[in-house]
């Protein structure tokens, strides 16, 4: 103990290098019950789904759920399912996205423009897309186009208004610049407008990817002969819950994998926040 | 003094309609300021000197009057700004930022290349180039900030307390880079600032404005010789007179607008007024 005391008086950085051993430890610690968690609720699930502590016809064990999905990959079922609903997801994807950027641009940028289409965005809003299926399946069939049609106007608005947004919060400092520094119109949206409204615009976008995801599901249970939300629905009305377990942990799956995917766009095109 | 006019300001007047009172911010300015002089206007917040700044730099009308800038060269645009703070660019790098006046008048490649880099290593910042201005420090993003407007090679400089927001260290060091470009370009510059020492340092003449309304009360010659530093001011006996003639000027502006508070209550000219940074 003595020894210790003399150390702790006389070397600063032992002192220091100690407290750094315990926050690396205490770091360690956080990643680890991160790591943690979803196991122990696999495990949990699996244990008292066994035991019969929880009725193993409405919640399978975790285990049996994977079986069923090996057998979906297996017989093909599952490429089906994925192939229409993705095909579907990024249709209806870009089908929002790319007139919710241009008109959002344009909104954020022509104030005259803004003022009369902000109210028909403002009254369109509210609406959910999905209560207009009855006729948006009425104008284009119960094919694919119905859902591309149906995620694209869920979509639209939240990139729609990040978008003009975006293109409004721009710094006024920065458009002092590029009027002192002579900045023509073409150069002014390539170097300012555009760059400064994309932070804002992509967590529109981001937003969108989730609603899509969202509006996926329903939009198949509605009115869909296959897809994602077509399996989830039709094995819960045949009662083959594991399948529709499989269907709940694809979307969960697809919803982390796009959000995944355009945290990383985010950061490489923007490289300076 | 035998220079030509370079800036020529001339019964220039702004006023702010406000439907709750309106304020003239600057009222019949007339100014002339010579080629190559370095001109540092001193006067409280509120006297309209920012205002009287981003007029000539384009950004603002005037109300009445107006001003001309002599040019001497086509090709040379007519004013570039440094602005106070965040005034670079967060999504160009620290080169594209220098490079962005001689970009937007779509210049040859090559030329702006190599202008950039002059002034890049004028600066200091030749190993910043590539950085984008997040991992810069408060100095060295007004750096960029001269660089860009002395490598735009303007007919006149704008300054509007480019060094406000810096500690007093940097601050100092900065000043001395800038009339070390300065002396090198011999440019006609209009420069804002609170600081009387700021004042002194750069200036070869001091225009002390007071306010509500903005007008120009007094003008100082500085004649003391180049290049000086902080420390022959703070030296110098007739610029510590100089120094306390200033503060008293300013300090009178700043009573009498305090006794104009306290005495006309919601006075029409303060209310909605926020025209100077």
């Amino acid at each position: 103990m003595e020894k210790n005391e003399t150390v702790v008086r006389h070397d600063p950085f032992e002192i220091e290098r100690r407290e750094w051993k315990r926050r690396q430890t205490k770091e360690r610690l956080k990643q680890l019950l991160t790591i943690a968690s979803p196991i122990f609720l696999l495990l949990l699930w699996e244990s008292l789904s066994r035991t019969g502590m929880i009725d193993i016809r409405f919640f399978p064990p975790p285990s049996a759920i994977v079986g069923t999905f090996f057998e979906m990959i297996a017989n093909g079922e599952m490429a089906k399912h994925i192939g229409v609903s993705m095909y579907r997801i990024f249709g209806g994807f870009f089908l929002g996205v790319i007139p919710g950027v241009i008109i959002g641009l344009l909104m954020g940028l022509y104030t005259p423009i803004r003022h009369f289409v902000s109210p028909i965005i403002m009254a369109l809003m509210p609406i959910p897309t999905l209560a207009l299926l009855p006729i948006i399946i009425i104008l284009f069939g119960i094919g694919d186009l119905s859902k591309v049609v149906t995620i694209a106007g869920s979509v639209f608005f939240p990139v729609v208004i990040n978008t003009a947004a975006g293109v409004l919060n721009i710094d006024k400092n920065y458009l002092d610049v590029a009027k002192n520094y002579g900045a023509g119109k073409q150069d002014f949206f390539l170097k300012i407008a555009l760059p400064g409204a994309l932070p804002v615009m992509l967590e529109g976008i981001q937003m969108g990817q989730a609603i899509a995801l969202l509006t996926i599901v329903a939009a198949e249970m509605m009115g869909a002969t296959s897809g994602i939300g077509y399996l989830i629905w039709i094995s819960y009305k045949a009662f083959l819950l594991k399948k529709m377990y499989v269907g709940l942990i694809l979307i969960s799956f697809f919803g982390y994998l796009f959000s995944i995917l355009l945290r990383g766009i985010q950061k490489k095109l923007l490289p300076w926040r | 003094m035998e220079r030509d006019a370079k800036i020529t300001i001339t019964n220039l007047t702004k006023a702010f309609y406000k439907k709750q009172g309106s304020v003239t911010a600057l009222d019949n300015i007339n100014l002339t300021i010579q080629e190559g002089e370095f001109v540092c206007l001193v006067g409280p917040s509120g006297c309209g000197k920012t205002t009287l700044l981003r007029i000539l730099a384009g950004l603002e009308d005037p109300s009445l009057g107006g001003f001309t800038i002599a040019t001497e060269r086509e090709d040379r645009p007519l004013q570039s700004m440094v602005f106070q703070e965040r005034g670079i660019i967060p999504w160009l790098t620290v080169e594209e930022n220098v490079a962005f006046g001689l970009k937007m008048r779509k210049l040859p490649k090559k030329f702006i290349k190599e202008r950039t880099a002059y002034y890049l290593k004028k600066t200091g910042l030749e190993k910043f180039s590539a950085l984008y201005p997040k991992e810069l420090s408060g100095g060295m993003k007004q750096r960029v900030s001269i660089a860009r407007a002395f490598a735009n090679d303007p007919e006149i400089l704008l300054m509007d307390e480019p060094f406000a927001a810096l500690d007093e260290q940097n601050k100092f060091i900065l000043q001395e880079e800038l009339l070390s470009i300065w002396a090198e370009t011999k440019k006609t510059v209009l420069f804002i600032t609170h600081s009387i020492d700021e004042a002194l340092v750069l200036s070869d003449r001091v225009v002390l404005m007071s306010s509500h309304p903005g007008r120009i009360s007094q003008e100082i010659n500085i004649t003391m010789p180049r290049p000086r530093g902080m420390e022959d001011i703070r030296n110098d006996p007739e610029m510590a007179k100089r120094f306390v003639d200033i503060w008293d000027h300013l300090q009178e502006e700043v009573q009498q607008s305090r006794w104009e508070d306290e005495h006309k209550g919601e006075g029409s000219w303060r209310s909605g007024l926020k025209t100077d940074g």
